[in-house]
């Protein structure tokens, strides 16, 4: 190994991995250890592989994620916190030959989105929606959000979420995949190469369904926030597998053939 | 030629409809139209009214206070419109259900019982085209050919079998409107 | 051949925008504007031009579903009435920030808070001085008969693609409610998917190897960038002010006295005009049909003619700032209105103008 040099490795043959050309060059504005960097590779991977660039219209939310149209290199619209899901409704609807995805958090998605999720859901919205879920407000600086756990410390529940006074978290995916007009329903995560493979096998199939006009399909990615948490990117990643899993458990809520 | 009319009765009773096909006449002439509803709850079950103005000249407001005409269907309008009636003018109504007919001595009142009449001749359900044919025998500011496109335009078309009906029911108001008291 | 129909505003306003050539109409049910898509859903026109037609689940949906379907390039639309138009101020912010072509009719109601469902002129600021949060404006056309909600529904259109800028039109109750005459424009197509890249080479429509990608967002955090965005903003405002102010002068020529009404008021106004030069006064009306912009320029030089101006609305008076603005203080400019859902006779702004104008 020491005896490569810099050129070598840069040298075709050596190749072992490329980014895609979906993704920008941009740098990430997501701190160091965060889920949200490569949930945003496999979705733009997935696009790439099923070479649909050129037809993908997505929504970006408010959120972390409110930069994503720096860091994807399609067509995107940036939408106003929560209503992500009507957006996409509209751009499906008039351009039915289009595919349509949005990318959401978890305050967006559940907290003050959760109408605008819940009809386009129930409509059966021939959509994507990929939900990142890491149980608080990351880019406000950390507060409580529907999702954050029984208990836990956040800047808006410094003593821990108190479920007496401030409700249970969400479980919303599980609430989607009631909704007749949803049909795939799954929990993934993107932590460890194995979870990340699995995440992304999700998101294309999502995509396939798009394409098959099949109706809604809806993929929650379990992630960390290590800054939120306050944890280092692997103590999150192991908190995460402790305390969000179990409330979060991880696999196909709903498949619809 | 102006004419300012409010038709108001109760709810049900066909008010809007026979204003729309008054009003629809009249642009079939190629008139100046306006079709001012009262509506919202007041609408269901309750009183409804409405303002039609048919003009040869561009109607400035399609809301006026005083009318050339008012055709009053029941006891509650009658106390509302008896009054809004300008001097001179015309007051119509179906003595069926009022209690308190119409005093004024400075109009000309007439009255027409299309509510009996139209359901001995089984045409209870065009009443207001009873009350409609009465007016126009008193005012014909829209020629009977004219009529019958109006209500081609504003019946939809699976009810167009309905007209014959309707022509009638027109035809009767002439003949049973009665003059109740006459300026001289 | 333009086709004669008599129509309520609403549902004239729902043909015109078919007619148009739109390609979307998002909306929620609110009383007194119904009517627009229960018009629409009863003609089906996806059958008739290919427009789709979407009952949302809020008007907050709503005005976001014009938002995605805009930054399609696509012409979209939605209607309410006052407490429904205050739930879309954060999405009409948003189109407005992020210039994106839309038309929004409010068929005004009385308020505040869920008010009442009559007629009323108490949205003016809401519609001309921002409404929702940030350094905006809308483009602002005051409808006073059918016919004009037919037209406004085209003119809407055309103005917003021109400035890239959402256009409200701003009714009311009467309006929506009567019906009059009204003649109807021939159908326009809708545009092809072609024309619309052409057209509107800004648009989310997929990013094509050939072009980089469309981005459709009001955000810059960059705060340098964001104020260039605000310059550039302001600037088109100003455009619009120097091209587009419509206004309709009624027996202005000679006229001593002076009444600025819009929309339904105006309606009122013009008979109350006819009445007062039957008494031998000279009496003009003033009817702006642009609200932004605001016809300043002919109210002050009428202001140099006239002795003095009533200002009639249905509300406690909110035009009449802006008529003061115009005029300064060289003649006295005084309100008549009637608030709540009551419109005022014309009688009784015919009393008002000799009792607070003529002086009698």
């Amino acid at each position: 190994m020491a005896n490569i040099t810099k050129e070598e490795i840069r040298k075709p043959e050596n190749l072992v991995y490329k980014k895609t050309d979906l993704l920008t060059d941009k740098a990430l504005s997501y701190c160091p250890g965060c889920g949200h960097g490569t949930a945003h590779r496999i979705v733009m991977e997935v696009l790439e592989e099923m070479d649909i660039q050129d037809k993908t219209i997505g929504i970006a939310p408010v959120g972390c994620s409110v930069l994503a149209y720096d860091f994807m290199n399609i067509d995107m619209q940036q939408a106003a916190h929560g209503r992500a899901p009507a957006l996409a409704t509209a751009v499906k609807r008039l351009h039915p030959d289009k595919f349509v995805f949005t990318y959401q958090g978890d305050g967006d998605l559940a907290a003050i989105g959760t109408a605008e999720t819940i009809h386009a859901c129930n409509r059966g919205e021939n959509i994507v929606i990929i939900f990142i879920n890491n149980g608080i407000y990351g880019m406000t600086g950390g507060q409580m959000a529907p999702t954050t756990l029984p208990g836990m410390k956040s800047s808006t529940s410094p003593y821990g979420r108190d479920v007496q006074t401030m409700g249970n978290p969400l479980r919303i995916t599980e609430l989607i995949a009631q909704l007749p007009g949803t049909i795939f329903v799954t929990r993934q995560a993107v932590h460890t190469p194995a979870h990340v493979r699995k995440a992304k096998k999700a998101v294309r199939k999502a995509f396939e369904n798009q394409k098959l006009n099949k109706g809604l399909s809806f993929v929650e990615i379990v992630s960390n926030c290590n800054s939120g948490w306050k944890m280092t990117p692997l103590k999150s990643n192991e908190w995460m597998v402790d305390n969000m899993f179990p409330y979060y458990p991880l696999g196909d809520i709903k498949v619809n053939e | 030629m102006t004419e300012e009319i409010i038709i108001a009765g109760f709810g049900g009773q066909g008010v809007l409809s026979m204003g729309k096909i008054l009003a629809y006449s009249g642009v079939m002439e190629n008139k100046e139209v306006s079709w001012m509803p009262s509506y919202g709850p007041e609408m269901r079950g309750g009183t409804a009214n409405v303002i039609v103005i048919i003009s040869d000249e561009r109607i400035s407001s399609p809301i006026v206070n005083y009318f050339d005409t008012a055709i009053i269907l029941n006891q509650q309008s009658m106390d509302k419109f008896e009054k809004t009636v300008k001097p001179g003018g015309l007051l119509i109504y179906d003595p069926n259900g009022i209690t308190r007919h119409p005093e004024r001595k400075d109009i000309n009142i007439y009255t027409i019982e299309a509510a009996d009449e139209a359901s001995k001749v089984g045409l209870s359900k065009v009443f207001n085209m009873v009350v409609l044919g009465g007016y126009l025998k008193l005012k014909p500011i829209v020629q009977p050919e004219y009529i019958h496109k109006g209500l081609e335009k504003s019946l939809p078309k699976r009810h167009h079998g309905l007209i014959p009906e309707n022509e009638k029911a027109i035809a009767k108001g002439k003949e049973i409107i009665k003059e109740k008291y006459l300026l001289n | 051949m333009k086709e004669l129909r008599l129509m309520k505003g609403n549902e004239a306003f729902a043909e015109a925008a078919i007619r148009a050539g739109a390609d979307g109409y998002f909306g929620y049910p609110i009383t007194p504007q119904s009517e627009v898509m229960e018009y629409l859903m009863a003609e089906k026109p996806h059958e008739r031009t290919g427009m789709v037609v979407l009952q949302a689940e809020s008007e907050v949906a709503a005005i976001n579903m014009v938002y995605g379907g805009a930054s399609c390039g696509k012409r979209v639309l939605t209607s309410s009435s006052s407490p429904g138009i205050s739930l879309k101020q954060e999405g009409i912010s948003y189109i407005a920030g992020a210039e994106l072509p839309c038309v929004i009719l409010n068929v005004v109601r009385g308020g505040p808070g869920l008010g009442t469902i009559q007629p009323s002129q108490s949205d003016y600021f809401q519609s001309t001085k921002g409404g929702g949060h940030g350094d905006y404006k809308l483009l602002v056309l005051a409808p006073s008969s059918v016919q004009e909600m037919a037209d406004f529904a085209g003119l809407g259109f055309e103005l917003a693609f021109k400035y890239r800028n959402p256009v409200l039109i701003l009714s009311d109750g009467a309006i929506g409610q009567m019906m009059e005459k009204v003649e109807l424009d021939e159908q326009k197509p809708r545009w092809t998917e072609e024309e619309i890249i052409k057209n509107t080479p800004w648009a989310t429509t997929g990013k094509t190897k050939n072009r980089e990608r469309n981005i459709i967002t009001s955000l810059d955090l960059d705060s340098g960038k964001q104020e260039l965005h605000n310059i550039s903003l302001q600037a088109k405002y100003r455009e619009m002010e120097k091209n587009e102010t419509r206004y309709e002068a009624i027996s202005c020529e000679d006229a001593e006295y002076l009444i600025v009404a819009y929309g339904t008021s105006a309606r009122l106004s013009q008979k109350a005009v006819d009445l007062l030069r039957a008494e031998g006064y000279k009496v003009g009306l003033l009817r702006p049909i642009t609200l932004f912009p605001f016809p300043t320029a002919i109210i002050a030089k009428l202001a140099d003619q006239v002795k003095g101006i009533l200002t009639v609305e249905m509300s406690a008076g909110q035009m009449i700032e802006d008529v003061r603005l115009a005029v300064g203080c060289r003649v006295k400019v005084e309100h008549f209105g009637r608030m709540g859902g009551i419109i005022p006779s014309p009688t009784e702004v015919v009393d008002a103008t000799h009792k607070k104008i003529i002086g009698g």
